[in-house]
């Protein structure tokens, strides 16, 4: 089946060849050992396992798909993809990344829903609420790490965070007012 | 023969996904304002029991929106809901990454990008914020919101670990 799609994906790049079902099955292999964020496992896939990207790819591809709308994995898995295979590459790279991960969260959920009045599955679900939450919160200061030196940037984050998570306004109309802010700062104070 | 509510979840997030510039961990604070307080499918309760389970489960962040789609409407909501967060930014992506090696080092690319890197980080501390908030009902909840914290900053420790401790003390009560 790998054979038949020849390689005319648009960029002629000296890389290594990698096939449709190879990118099916190494998205699906990295879709279901990430827990609490698939990111990582990717990375160690693409880079260090497979070498389908060098360091340097993978952080091109990684910052393209943070600056995307939708969830960053899937534009990862889709660039990678495409780079390789073209729209088929996309979809093969997407689908494994997702079918098994969607399927086993919505049977855990039932399964939960079976056993929601037992008070013990009730209050793990409660404790894992509480970790997973503190998860979160850990990950917006470890990003904001590579902000912090820079005032303009932490003010930007400082206001954002008040309208969205202490004011709840909608985010539509909190993009609208603070991107073109910020890409202006960004633009002003480059070095 | 397609349902009201699952156009619905369609239309709901596929704007979701136009906005998620921060990734799935970007937007709890609309999505819980638009599935809890604007449409009423989930209550408080159920917003944070899907988001641990999401937590749980092996796979992206984004699998919370499968989650959502089948409280809402079974499993065809959850296929729905993922399709509409994924499938337009996906199309997007493919097209934007065919032109976007040309414009890799163009100024207003950089200034975007510096300018949107500060607005993902104060949106996760919101998602993380609101969580908690509604998450997070005694002192011993917020004791292991708070140890997470740490313990994610301060060591290597794999997340799995906490979440497994959350759950034991949430089955023993204490939580």
């Amino acid at each position: 089946m790998d054979a038949n799609l020849s390689a005319d994906s648009p960029p002629p790049v000296p890389a290594p060849r990698v096939t449709t079902r190879a990118l099916f099955t190494e998205f699906l292999k990295v879709g279901v050992s990430g827990f609490g964020g698939v990111l990582p496992f990717a990375r160690r896939m693409l880079v260090e396992r497979r070498a389908w990207l060098t360091d340097k790819e993978f952080n091109e591809v990684l910052s393209l798909s943070q600056f995307l709308p939708g969830p960053n994995i899937a534009n990862v898995s889709i660039i990678v993809g495409r780079r390789f295979q073209g729209p088929p590459g996309a979809i093969a790279a997407i689908l494994g990344l997702m079918l098994m991960p969607i399927a086993i969260v919505l049977l855990l959920a039932m399964v939960f829903a079976e056993f929601a009045q037992v008070d013990a599955v009730r209050g793990a679900c409660n404790g894992v609420s509480a970790s997973a939450s503190g998860l979160v919160v850990a990950l917006a200061l470890k990003m904001g790490n590579t902000i912090r030196r820079t005032p303009w940037q932490v003010g930007v984050a400082v206001v954002a965070f008040a309208a969205i998570g202490l004011a709840r306004q909608p985010l539509l109309w909190v993009l609208a007012a603070l991107v073109p802010l910020a890409v202006a700062c960004g633009w002003w104070r480059r070095e | 023969m397609i349902s009201p509510v699952l156009l619905e979840l369609a239309l709901q997030f596929l704007v979701l996904s136009l906005l998620s510039i921060g990734g799935a961990n970007a937007i709890i604070p609309e999505i819980h304002l638009r599935v809890v307080d604007v449409h009423h499918w989930l209550t408080d309760a159920d917003f944070s029991q899907m988001f641990a389970l999401a937590q749980a489960a092996p796979g992206p962040n984004v699998l919370i929106v499968s989650l959502i789609g089948w409280k809402v409407a079974g499993v065809a909501g959850a296929l729905v809901a993922m399709l509409a967060m994924c499938g337009p930014t996906s199309a997007l992506t493919y097209y934007v990454a065919n032109v976007w090696e040309r414009f890799r080092d163009a100024p207003l690319r950089i200034a975007i990008q510096r300018g949107l890197e500060p607005i993902t980080v104060g949106l996760v501390l919101s998602s993380g914020y609101v969580l908690t908030r509604m998450t997070d009902h005694n002192e011993a909840a917020y004791a292991v919101t708070g140890a997470t914290v740490l313990l994610s900053l301060g060591t290597r420790l794999h997340p799995l670990w906490m979440l497994a401790a959350g759950a034991g003390l949430g089955a023993l009560g204490i939580v």
